[in-house]
């Protein structure tokens, strides 16, 4: 029953609900619905008929191609922080370094050490920051609520991190050895240090930031891990105080950086850095790990 | 000075005597059943003579209302889930310890469209984050398919497909990838996945902007992305944490055309959060009243507004202030529900007839912008009940 007075549009819209007669209404849902509010033993007719059959699980290799191709994707979108600000920060310190030092192993680990910064930007910083944010905004519940398995996430992204530092890193190399005079031959080891290091340092970026409690802690995080890569992995060791040698010593980064800056000798001794990149590999797999730990943990709360 | 238009025309086309060409019309009277199966029948227009008054996405999904529902597709029972109380820091007081799903039972059932409604903060997510197994009840059941969630949470993945109220995930993907990707993460095939996603996106009229990234589009469009990524990889039960908002009236009506096609088809159930009481009222078989954590009632719309049959909604809106130097309105206002301008009274019907007599003539009509008699809505349900729905219930 409606009496209006002047019409507005909402009354307009909610007159569709009473305008209609009541019992065209009523009729067919009353005859199925009674209204109660249910109880564990009633209508079990389905639990007789047993349970029902269960959606396939998505496998861990198409899932993690799915999730790495869509990560790949969001290069698209988000081209200048995921591309383009490591690799002008990078490029940065080398200028600015370049009237510091004179060649040497002071110029191999300047031009080591910025190329592996942009791995500790990208895959440290942001994907810390990345899920940081995704935990923190409920973008976890997307993954959490689709059969994939969580080391499928966790590879996923990591991997289309440490891709997005491929460009950035090589950029870097080869810009500081014409730079610095270095030599480009054994540059091709670049092939296995940016998966590797990528690897290492994905991993701590995604499991600091799936543990860090809030977002703005995964942040400072990622943060954090950047700048020790920055000032322990440009700055030559040789020149750096004891404590921050052994702080040195247990940055993942570090061991990407004396590979790299190992090829630059004439003859490098390939099993050294062979040994930094095996470093590399372990905690790579072992952060990836506890990466995937946490990302289960974060996704039931 | 204007008062309201005399020749307004009062109306009344009260449910015990619908109008006469309306009888005359059996189909068009909204979802009877003798209308083909599958066919979704559109309510009528008014007639108020306006052009188009009726938004085309209130469609009745009155498909299955017509079907036997039979078997229960979800039970939840005795559920409780309580927040812990957090210490006060510098900056943030202390909050006590909330319960905010207390002790509650439901039956959905095969083919239904169910409602959670309730205000902000009611405990409805809470209570869907429990039945897609994301949060773990403190104590009580869930069975979804004769499937224990509360013992086998992984399970919930594989039976119900889930919108959530956050895209954070999909942001920077395009629609198309977003939708490709959450099939394959449901176990879909490249190629399956695939397909499904042009038939989805073409279904939702999504195609167009399939090539741009969510974080591009307008809320509303943005949210029917994610309804389709939602659609893609079927599952027996679909759970919507408010779908439509933000939506434009032609994307909530291929969100309820899209639902109700897979209902017929498929015999999906749909169980669906909403604070909006007019969308609750015009798609939901049968809808839950959620209070403070509590299930306050669980019936049809239609079941639930007959509790409160016997009143009528009025509605006055005064042009500057309520003229309370007149007595009969000052009389009023001791029922009223008064927010600026607008006053709200829910009252019996010669009580209702009166007091519209009394603002329609003499002194207080002057002062009369706008009035509205009404059935009442869930909203007066809901107020009924002893809801607080001052706060958070939305009429759009």
């Amino acid at each position: 029953m409606r009496v209006r007075g002047r019409a507005g549009i909402e009354q307009e819209q909610r007159q569709v609900t009473s305008i209609v007669p009541g019992h065209a209404v009523t009729g067919p849902v009353r005859a199925t619905a009674d209204g109660r509010t249910g109880t564990p033993g009633d209508a079990t007719a389905e639990e007789e008929a047993g349970p029902a059959p269960l959606a396939p699980r998505a496998r861990v290799f198409p899932s993690l191609a799915a999730v790495y191709r869509a990560q790949l994707s969001r290069a698209r979108v988000a081209r200048i922080p995921l591309l383009f600000v490591a690799t002008f920060q990078s490029v940065g310190i080398m200028v600015l370094m370049r009237g510091v030092v004179d060649g040497g192993s002071e110029a191999r680990a300047v031009v080591a050490g910025s190329s592996v910064l942009v791995v500790a930007f990208v895959a440290l910083n942001l994907l810390a920051q990345y899920f940081g944010q995704l935990r923190a905004g409920g973008g976890l519940d997307h993954y959490a609520t689709l059969p994939v398995p969580p080391a499928a996430v966790v590879l996923g992204s990591a991997g289309a991190y440490a891709s997005f530092t491929v460009p950035g890193t090589i950029v870097t190399a080869v810009a500081g050895s014409v730079l610095f005079g270095l030599p480009l031959t054994h540059l091709w080891v670049l092939v296995a240090v940016i998966p590797l290091s990528g690897a290492a340092l994905s991993g701590l970026g995604a499991a600091l930031g799936l543990l860090a409690p809030r977002q703005e802690l995964a942040t400072l995080l990622g943060q954090l891990g950047m700048s020790a890569a920055l000032l322990l992995g440009v700055l030559p060791a040789d020149r750096l105080p004891a404590p921050m040698g052994w702080a040195r010593d247990l940055l993942p980064s570090t061991y990407g950086v004396e590979a790299l800056s190992r090829s630059f000798d004439a003859h490098p001794d390939w099993a050294v850095v062979a040994l930094d990149l095996a470093v590399c590999a372990v905690v790579g797999v072992l952060s990836l790990a506890v990466a995937t730990w946490a990302y289960r943990r974060a996704a039931v709360r | 000075m204007y008062g309201p238009r005399p020749n307004t025309p009062l109306r009344r086309t009260g449910r015990p005597r619908p109008p006469a060409d309306r009888r005359a019309r059996p189909g068009a009277g909204g979802p009877v059943s003798d209308r083909p199966g599958g066919a979704r029948p559109v309510w009528p227009r008014a007639q108020s003579g306006a052009s188009d008054p009726v938004p085309s996405y209130l469609v009745s999904t009155g498909t299955a209302q017509a079907q036997p529902a039979t078997g229960t597709v979800c039970a939840v029972h005795d559920l409780v889930k309580t927040y812990p109380a957090a210490r006060g820091r510098r900056g943030a007081p202390a909050t006590p310890e909330v319960r905010a799903t207390d002790g509650i039972c439901l039956d959905v059932r095969r083919g239904e469209i169910f409602g959670l409604l309730g205000p902000n903060g009611a405990g409805k997510s809470t209570l869907v984050r429990q039945l897609t197994g994301l949060m773990r009840p403190d104590s009580g059941g869930v069975t979804v398919l004769g499937h224990d969630l509360v013992r086998h949470p992984e399970r919930a993945s594989r039976l119900i497909g889930y919108l959530g109220q956050e895209s954070t995930a999909l942001d920077e993907l395009t629609v198309s990838l977003a939708a490709e990707t959450t099939g394959r993460l449901r176990g879909l095939t490249a190629a399956d996945a695939r397909a499904e996603r042009d038939a989805v996106l073409g279904e939702l009229g999504l195609t167009e902007i399939a090539g741009r990234p969510l974080k591009k589009l307008s809320g509303g469009q943005r949210r029917l992305a994610c309804f389709a990524a939602a659609l893609v990889g079927e599952r027996p039960l679909l759970v919507l944490d408010e779908p439509t908002t933000g939506m434009d009236p032609v994307a909530r009506r291929a969100v309820w055309a899209a639902v109700d096609r897979r209902r017929a088809e498929r015999g999906t159930t749909v169980l669906l959060v909403t604070h909006n009481v007019i969308e609750a009222e015009t798609v939901l078989d049968r809808v839950a009243v959620i209070e403070r954590g509590k299930v306050i009632a669980c019936d049809t719309p239609n079941g639930l507004k007959e509790r409160v049959a016997g009143e009528v909604r009025v509605e006055l809106v005064w042009r500057d202030r309520a003229p309370l130097d007149v007595p009969e309105v000052a009389a009023l206002r001791a029922s009223a529900r008064e927010s600026g301008r607008r006053w709200v009274l829910r009252l019996g019907p010669d009580e209702a007839r009166a007091a519209v007599a009394a603002v329609t003539g003499g002194a207080a009509f002057a002062a009369l912008d706008d009035f509205t008699l009404a059935t009442p809505s869930l909203e007066d349900v809901y107020l009924a009940l002893g809801g607080d729905a001052t706060k958070g219930l939305v009429k759009s």
